[in-house]
């Protein structure tokens, strides 16, 4: 263990770093052999290191010449039928791309709150406590096994084809955003209330001991003591969630609205590149990325500021 | 009639009777002592009187009204009772001030102000003004505690129930909360206390109460307890104390 050798050697497949790995290796044998422990020591955990920087910065560069490679394969026919530069270099599609796109980020934000709301109060109410609360915990229940089970693209087909042809009084008339909204806000709402759920059931039950016996009530509790350390902790698979509800904003596009996908769709049937469609998950990257590095960075503020306690 | 009068309570966790027919009288200012081994039924019977547990037989009348059993307003009650935990249980995600003032305001329905000045008012007794906007996570096991009896005696509580409040303390944080509980003790504050603080307990209280399995086996004055006790279960308890260097 302590010259590493065979690590050393398995590093040589990107010899940039593997050689000095392996340079380090016999060094530190040498004087291992020679009595000096110490200086091998250190010599033994450098070619440690660089053997992992060959793994690491080796397995990126094959990587990424295999697709640099494969974008020119068949004649650059890879590169054309994903990126081709006319359509690329086209003012008017990327302004049409992003103005689907901005109906994606309207859904997303709308229904991201909802959701927030929503998912909280059915998992209070899958909370109630004592007996008299049992038909209403039950109702809860099935809602939330029957939307996680339901594929979303169901119920945003039920819902925005479904609601107007039925022609019902007030939710049979709503635009094709309000009800992909409502959709997604039923089958994430579900999801989410389970999230909120575990986090709720997580808060040390003393904390609720403390809070009863100030006097406050059961309700009061929730609001002040129990739903705000949850909420707090429950932020990571939230975040994740949200991930998730951003990028089904792209089931829209199934009942015509004229979304991000949609106009992928146009630019694609008139062009015959599917360009478009990178495009397309190019502007999803490009607001997830920042969206998760803000809040985790939010996260990590607030965790400094209080550790959560007993 | 006694301020607090426990007749025959019984609890059971399971097939587990911690409680096998609970007889006290607690009078207005006294100090009572609850000693006894690990699992004889101290925390219990204390969590009984402010009904954070339910139990199972007897009666528990506090100032003569029944708060035990059916028919009775818990947070009413919880509002005449203050107890504080051996984990001390502060609300971590506030600042000591919002954990002392949160009752008062949205019990009690005191305004902002009125509850902040008291709560600072509490605070500067306890020696810890310069905490008030501090997360609990900043302080020392001894001043969380000192924080978690100013939360419970901010809301002006008739009987303070202790709830072994040293024996998550460093040995040397023991005492800053113990000599709280002494002040108290002396402006004439009712208590009830589970500890092993054998020397404090001698110190402070007007009467100790030995349990053994779920009963009181013997009270009476601490000098009777700890000096000439009459039960020889007592004597065993305090002869393991006394050998553990505890008294």
């Amino acid at each position: 263990m302590l010259t590493y050798r065979a690590g050393a050697v398995a590093s040589l497949f990107f010899p940039p770093a593997g050689i000095p790995a392996l340079v380090h290796s016999i060094r530190a044998q040498r004087l291992a052999e020679k009595g000096d422990i110490e200086l091998a020591r250190e010599h033994g955990e450098k070619a440690r290191n660089w053997a992992w920087y060959s793994v690491g910065v080796g397995l990126t560069v094959y990587l990424v010449a295999a697709l640099v490679g494969l974008l020119f394969a068949n004649q650059g026919s890879v590169r054309v039928v994903y990126f081709a530069w006319s359509i690329l270099t086209d003012g008017s599609s990327w302004h049409s791309m992003i103005k689907g796109f901005w109906i994606n980020i309207q859904v997303f934000l709308i229904a991201e709150v909802v959701v927030l709301v929503w998912a909280l109060f059915v998992a209070v109410v899958r909370l109630l406590p004592g007996p008299a609360c049992r038909p209403l915990r039950f109702l809860a229940t099935v809602y939330v096994d029957a939307f996680r089970a339901f594929p979303a693209i169901l119920v945003v087909y039920i819902v925005g084809l479904g609601l107007p042809q039925a022609n019902l009084p007030l939710v049979g008339h709503l635009s094709d955003m309000q009800y992909v909204i409502f959709a997604l806000s039923l089958t994430y709402g579900a999801y989410v209330s389970e999230v909120y759920r575990a986090g709720i059931e997580s808060i040390h039950w003393s904390q609720v001991a403390a809070a009863r016996s100030l006097g406050l009530s059961y309700a009061q509790t929730m609001r002040f003591v129990v739903v705000p350390q949850a909420v707090r902790r429950v932020v990571p698979p939230l975040l994740n969630d949200f991930i998730g509800l951003q990028k089904d904003t792209a089931i829209i596009s199934v009942i015509g609205v004229l979304d991000v996908v949609s106009r992928a769709r146009f630019i694609n049937n008139a062009k015959g590149s599917l360009t478009a469609y990178s495009m397309a998950a190019l502007l999803f990257l490009v607001v997830t990325i920042p969206f998760t590095r803000w809040l985790e960075w939010l996260q990590n503020r607030r965790q400094s500021r209080t550790q959560g306690g007993r | 009639m006694a301020f607090l009068e426990i007749n025959q309570v019984f609890k059971r966790f399971g097939h587990i009777e911690v409680l096998r027919g609970i007889e006290l009288q607690v009078e207005r200012h006294q100090v009572v002592c609850l000693i006894g081994a690990s699992g004889s039924g101290k925390s219990t019977l204390l969590r009984c009187i402010n009904a954070l547990e339910v139990i199972d037989g007897g009666e528990i009348r506090l100032d003569g009204d029944r708060v035990s059993g059916r028919g009775i307003d818990v947070d009413a009650l919880r509002q005449e009772v203050g107890i504080v935990f051996q984990s001390f249980n502060l609300f971590p995600h506030m600042r000591v001030i919002d954990n002392i003032t949160l009752a008062p305001r949205k019990v009690l329905g005191m305004n902002h102000d009125e509850a902040e000045a008291k709560a600072m008012a509490l605070l500067r007794r306890v020696g810890l003004t310069e905490k008030a906007t501090d997360y609990p996570d900043r302080l020392s096991g001894g001043q969380q505690q000192r924080v978690a009896i100013v939360r419970a005696l901010a809301m002006d509580p008739k009987l303070m129930l202790l709830d072994e409040i040293t024996s998550a303390l460093d040995p040397e944080l023991v005492a800053e909360v113990l000599n709280i509980v002494r002040d108290l003790a002396s402006e004439g504050m009712t208590m009830m206390l589970a500890t092993h603080e054998m020397g404090f307990a001698k110190e402070v209280s007007s009467k100790v109460c030995f349990l053994h399995q779920g009963v009181i086996l013997e009270e009476g004055p601490p000098e009777k307890i700890f000096g000439d006790p009459s039960e020889d279960r007592t004597r065993e308890f305090l002869k393991r104390i006394v050998d553990a260097g505890r008294l």
